[in-house]
């Protein structure tokens, strides 16, 4: 698992990446009570909005962290938003990408740096 | 930025694990580790406890209630002279152009009116009331005073267990109560739809009275964060956002608030800021309107969303003023000013929303029923 410092989780799986909200993110951003998913299908840039999540404070934008095609939307989210409070690194995952370039992902933070940053 | 001030109660949020934020110039707690839908549901569900200490609270004195009362007329335009003693009543100060300088609570305390006024907006009316109302009458600010408000369907019960005679008491209602050996200054009335209870205590008994009530099983702490999604779905306005210097009452649908004795015709008509304004407006038609809307999707709408009549028309015909989600209705409420023609409870509008024109359903309010002991 990797971490982005916009707080988010991704799991690689092949040359498929799974992108979703931290623990620490889904607990400062409160009780999430919408979420705007995107096409499958949609091309997103690296840093370009993926997701808008709406929490009972703030509406906030997920960014991307990789370039490539959104191959997998969590439609249980649209749903029940509060999935994303409940179980933010299961089943209140985001969406799946395709990306074109994984190399950015060595530029991203393993657990242990993610930890530190939010201490 | 100058350093935030802290209630009484400031050392007991921290204690409570609260997140804090400014406010109005104070360090407030917007929620408790129990999160705000959590904490809206509980208020409307048993109880919960507020600190509004950021609230101004101000006493006018004066050779007797007439005087008082007629002093104030001459800036809030509500029936103050025919409030009862120990009754409580919503006023607004009001300006030359018609617009709301800001809202109130005022109390009939029989030898002084008692005042309670926005955190944002104290220093700006103990200012006007002190440069407005004639000498025989005196302004005294009560900065040594804290205010808790206990809100919910337990309250009485809650309440009564301090002091039996909070049973008593009806919507509106003030009495001076013994809570637990402290004098304190009680209405019944609140800001969240739901039965309830303010309370005015001394700043140095704010936190023992507030662990007394806090012991209690059906009593949680509850942050600005749900005091806000209560109010919107009670249907009551936010001064500087639903209601501002360029907003008149009428505008806002708080003609309600304006007794038949101020307006036309009325035994003590107009003598108001913006009278001839206002009352022109009750008498014929306000160009916009304050209204509630329901968004017909998921996503909520907040202030700023821009209205309009259809998916492709150019101009806007309003916009929102408040908006959130409403946890006890289950979906996105908010509020805003339309133009006159498109008020219509029913009626179809749509939201701007980052680009996309969605639905929006002009509903009465309040959104949920208020729940007032009358």
């Amino acid at each position: 698992m990797k971490y982005t410092e916009e707080h988010e989780w991704l799991r690689v799986d092949g040359d498929i990446v799974v992108v979703g909200i931290t623990e620490h993110a889904a607990t400062q951003l409160g009780d999430i009570v919408f979420v705007e998913l995107p096409d499958t299908g949609t091309e997103v840039e690296k840093d370009g909005e993926a997701v808008v999540i709406e929490s009972v404070k703030a509406a906030s934008d997920i960014l991307s962290p990789l370039a490539g095609e959104i191959v997998e939307v969590n439609e249980a989210l649209s749903e029940n938003p509060a999935l994303a409070n409940e179980d933010p690194t299961g089943q209140g995952w985001f969406f799946k990408i395709k990306a074109a370039d994984l190399s950015p992902m060595d530029g991203y933070m393993d657990e242990a740096a993610y930890k530190a940053m939010i201490d | 930025m100058s350093e935030l001030k802290h209630t009484p109660l400031h050392a007991l949020h921290l204690e409570l694990g609260a997140k804090m934020v400014p406010f109005a110039g104070y360090d407030m707690p917007v929620q408790y580790p129990l999160g705000v839908m959590k904490e809206h549901q509980h208020t409307r569900d048993k109880a919960g406890l507020f600190d509004v200490s950021h609230m101004g609270q101000i006493r006018v004195d004066g050779p007797d209630y007439k005087t008082i009362a007629l002093g104030l007329e001459g800036l809030i335009p509500v029936d103050i002279l025919g409030l009862p003693e120990n009754r409580q009543r919503y006023g607004l100060f009001t300006n030359n152009a018609g617009g709301i300088e800001d809202d109130l609570m005022l109390a009939n305390r029989g030898d002084h009116v008692f005042l309670v006024v926005n955190a944002a907006c104290k220093d700006a009316d103990i200012a006007r009331l002190k440069s407005s109302l004639n000498k025989g009458l005196t302004v005294t600010p009560l900065p040594d005073r804290a205010l808790l408000a206990l809100q919910g369907p337990s309250s009485e019960a809650v309440l009564s267990t301090l002091d039996p005679s909070a049973a008593q008491m009806s919507f509106m209602d003030v009495a001076t109560l013994s809570l637990g050996g402290v004098e304190a200054w009680v209405s019944r009335s609140g800001y969240t739809g739901e039965d309830g209870y303010e309370i005015s205590v001394p700043s140095d008994q704010a936190e023992s009275l507030a662990r007394r009530l806090l012991d209690h099983p059906d009593v949680e702490p509850i942050g600005l964060g749900a005091r806000d999604s209560l109010r919107l779905e009670a249907g009551l306005c936010l001064y500087g956002h639903d209601i501002t210097a360029e907003t008149t009452p009428v505008e806002a649908a708080l003609t309600w608030a304006i007794q038949k004795i101020r307006r036309t015709g009325g035994d003590h008509e107009g003598g108001f800021p913006g009278a001839d304004i206002i009352l022109s407006q009750i008498g014929g038609t306000a160009s916009r309107k304050r209204i509630g809307l329901k968004p017909e999707g998921r996503a909520p709408m907040r202030e700023g969303v821009e209205i309009y009549v259809s998916e492709r028309s150019e101009t806007p015909i309003g916009s929102i003023t408040s908006g959130g989600f409403g946890p006890t209705v289950g979906h996105p409420v908010a509020m805003g000013y339309v133009t006159a023609d498109h008020t219509a409870p029913g009626t179809t509008l749509y939201g701007d929303l980052r680009g996309k024109r969605l639905p929006l359903t002009v509903t009465k309010l309040p959104f949920t029923p208020a729940n007032f002991k009358r």
